[in-house]
């Protein structure tokens, strides 16, 4: 006798809460920490992050929450970003247009336009905060190398993602600053017309062409630009930033002072001879706070650590919800700009790119090749490569590495600032070689200005101190120290000293009225 | 040791495992690049370069006239017309036509009544362009056409 199937379909109907729930998760409730750990374990999104954290990542001091902070705010944007695209168009007759519905018909849209607007700044920030705190902190040394580099590609991606976004509200900063950058891009020129070869051999006209699909900046740019920042930057952004937290895993958890890593941490066990064979699964899956290998608590007791679920995730819930906060009170404070409408036979007067760019465009005022192609060029490889060139061991996590570090630190910082401000103040004052010699070679001057003289000024400082003090990570304390220092004091010119022309004035209140 | 009539070969299975895999490393290259191809604009969006200014007796000597929306400015003297390009070698801003010359608000670029270089960060003298008659003698400038400093058209 056949039975009827409609008790068993009853039951599984009453069930189906239960085990939908259950077929959810892959874990049992997060009641205990056994329970909560396995959970961090097993799932997608929570296994970026061991199931135990030490105690010392979680100070605040270790990290100041600035790389939890980048990642928030990335997600900030890629939210506020989706719901602008819904009325955005990236057309050159519509762009302006949509803005403004965004800006003034749009509910809401002035204020999602503002957080994006604002976390786009504050991302900036953070990421080079956080480009500090990982430096002075030498968290870079092995094995985290690799780990820096993809830093400074996730830096690169973050200014990419402002500039192309800058161009989309197409109005009058937009359309200059983008075609200042554009003809940055093809600066090369500089260089091949001072040789005579620009039409046998024109890299510099070919990068703005890519960049453009155009000669000028026009629907060409603004197709490609609006693909870039929607599309494929964000895109490379996640998939660089999987791989930068996998690694902050893979090496061992975040450095702390106490767990100098050896080679041990390159993947071999330590105390157990390289030839033994593989036996079993090399994690212990049951005990998790000891898993072997590469991972934070690499045969080490778990002494020092907490259960990542609750206290870790507290903390970046925390980190998080202060990121948001920053945001929606700067979005309410103070309204991202919008300009008139792009006018290709108006220059903006003075044309400001954003402030992050402002110390660039400062160079790029004594030439665009040197200022905005060769030097940055010669900074990203000097800074990627501080991992490689000085490779003290050292335990992480000691600010300026101690004593030493501090003073050579500050007397950089005063070294820095004395040459930062006289490559300024003397072209302010004096002139440059054109205006003492008029009729100089032009090659001459393309290769010697303020700001290739201060690079090279910041470079013989930091060799000297590599010299003198016989340690590599003290003359990597000053190359990065000039570095900030440098950075802070010409983006400051660029953002308050300039005005009309580019001319030096030391208050907007004395900019000539026009 | 091996021998020079003798090399250690590569073994059979191993060369073609390698020449397989290379096979495969080039092909996906090669259209990496062919598709690279795509992005590379083979003709410019571009609207016509020539500016039609007017009849030659429109230009007595001693004119200049500005033409914002073309970014050109059309001078004449003695010496004939002649048209120069307001668009800074610099960065490309407009610069602005003063009692000297021109001077660029971008970085502070100056130049002289012939466009060359006076200071700031341009590294060239301002781009003269072309100036022509049409069959019918009204005056045309060809934007795209540089031609060198001082060349004027006697009219
Ligand atoms: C989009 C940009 C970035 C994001 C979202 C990001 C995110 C993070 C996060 C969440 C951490 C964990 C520790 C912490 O919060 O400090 C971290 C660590 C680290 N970051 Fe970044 N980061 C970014 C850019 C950079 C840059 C520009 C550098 C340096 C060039 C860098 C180098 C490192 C290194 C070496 C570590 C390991 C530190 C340690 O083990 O103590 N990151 N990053
Ligand atoms: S664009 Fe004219 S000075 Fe820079």
């Amino acid at each position: 006798m056949r039975t009827s199937g409609l008790p068993a379909f009853a039951e599984n109907l009453r069930q189906l809460p239960a085990n939908l729930k259950a077929s959810f998760s892959r874990h049992d409730a997060p009641t205990s920490d056994r329970s909560r750990s396995q959970a961090v374990f097993s799932n997608l999104f929570l296994h970026i992050h061991s199931t135990r954290t030490h105690v010392n990542s979680l100070r605040l001091r270790a990290t100041f929450g600035l790389g939890v902070a980048a990642f928030s705010l990335f997600m900030i944007l890629v939210g506020t970003g989706i719901l602008l695209m819904v009325y955005y168009t990236p057309s050159t007759d519509l762009a302006y247009n949509s803005m403004k519905d965004i800006h003034y018909i749009v509910p809401t849209g002035r204020f999602i336009r503002n957080i994006h607007r604002w976390a786009a700044h504050l991302m900036v920030a953070t990421v080079l905060l956080h480009m500090c705190r990982i430096f002075y902190t030498a968290s870079y040394k092995a094995p985290r190398e690799f780990n820096w580099i993809l830093g400074m590609i996730l830096l690169v991606l973050t200014l990419a993602l402002s500039f192309t976004g800058y161009l989309l509200p197409w109005d009058q900063l937009a359309f200059w600053a983008i075609t200042i950058g554009a003809n940055i891009a093809a600066s090369p020129r500089e260089l091949t017309d001072a040789l005579g070869i620009t039409a046998y051999f024109d890299p510099g006209g070919m990068q703005k062409e890519l960049l453009l699909g155009a000669s000028t900046v026009g629907q060409d740019a603004l197709t490609r630009f609006y693909l870039l920042h929607v599309m494929v930057l964000p895109l490379a952004l996640s998939a660089v930033a999987g791989v930068h937290f996998w690694r902050i895993r893979k090496d061992g958890g975040l450095g702390r002072p106490g767990v100098t890593m050896t080679a041990a941490g390159k993947g071999a066990s330590v105390g157990v001879p390289a030839t033994m064979p593989e036996d079993a699964p090399r994690k212990t899956y049951g005990l998790m706070c000891v898993v072997r290998d590469r991972s934070e608590a690499t045969d080490q007791d778990p002494i020092d650590t907490v259960p990542s679920w609750p206290y870790l995730l507290r903390a970046e819930l925390l980190v998080f919800m202060v990121t948001m906060f920053a945001c929606v009170a700067l979005a309410l404070i103070s309204d991202a700009p919008l300009k008139e409408m792009a006018n290709p036979a108006v220059p903006e007067n003075p044309a400001k790119a954003p402030w992050y760019f402002l110390g660039l465009q400062e160079m790029v005022s004594y030439s665009a090749f040197m200022g905005g192609l060769i030097i940055p060029v010669v900074v990203i490889l000097g800074l990627g490569l501080i991992p490689y060139l000085d490779r003290e061991p050292e335990d992480a996590g000691v600010y300026f590495s101690g004593p030493r570090g501090r003073k050579v630190a500050l007397r950089t910082t005063v070294f820095a600032t004395i040459a930062a401000v006289l490559s300024v103040a003397i072209p302010v004052n004096y002139g440059w070689l054109r205006n003492w010699f008029p009729g100089i070679s032009q090659l001459v001057v393309i290769l010697i200005n303020p700001g290739s003289l201060l690079t090279a000024a910041y470079a013989a400082w930091s060799i000297l101190v590599l010299h003198r003090t016989g340690s590599t990570r003290l003359g990597a304390i000053a190359l990065f120290t000039c570095f900030v220092v440098g950075f802070v004091i010409l983006t400051y010119v660029g953002t308050s000293l300039r005005g009309p022309n580019w001319d030096f004035y030391w208050s907007q209140a004395d900019w000539p009225v026009h | 040791m091996p021998q020079r009539l003798e090399p250690d070969l590569v073994e059979r299975r191993d060369f073609l495992g390698l020449a397989g895999i290379w096979a495969a490393a080039v092909a996906i290259l090669g259209s990496v690049l062919g598709m690279l191809r795509l992005p590379k604009p083979s003709v410019l969006p571009e609207t016509g370069s020539r500016i039609r200014i007017g009849r030659p007796d429109e230009f007595p000597s001693g004119t200049t006239r500005a033409y914002p929306e073309h970014q050109v400015l059309v001078l004449s003297n003695p010496n004939g017309v002649a048209a120069i390009s307001m668009e800074c070698t610099h960065l490309g801003c407009v610069v602005a036509k003063t009692e000297t010359g021109f001077s660029c608000p971008c970085h502070g670029s100056a130049f002289n009544a012939d466009g060359e270089v006076v200071t700031g960060p341009a590294p060239r003298t301002l781009r003269w362009l072309e100036v022509g008659q049409t069959v019918d003698g009204r005056l045309i400038v060809d934007a795209k056409r540089e031609v060198s400093p001082g060349t004027y058209l006697k009219v």
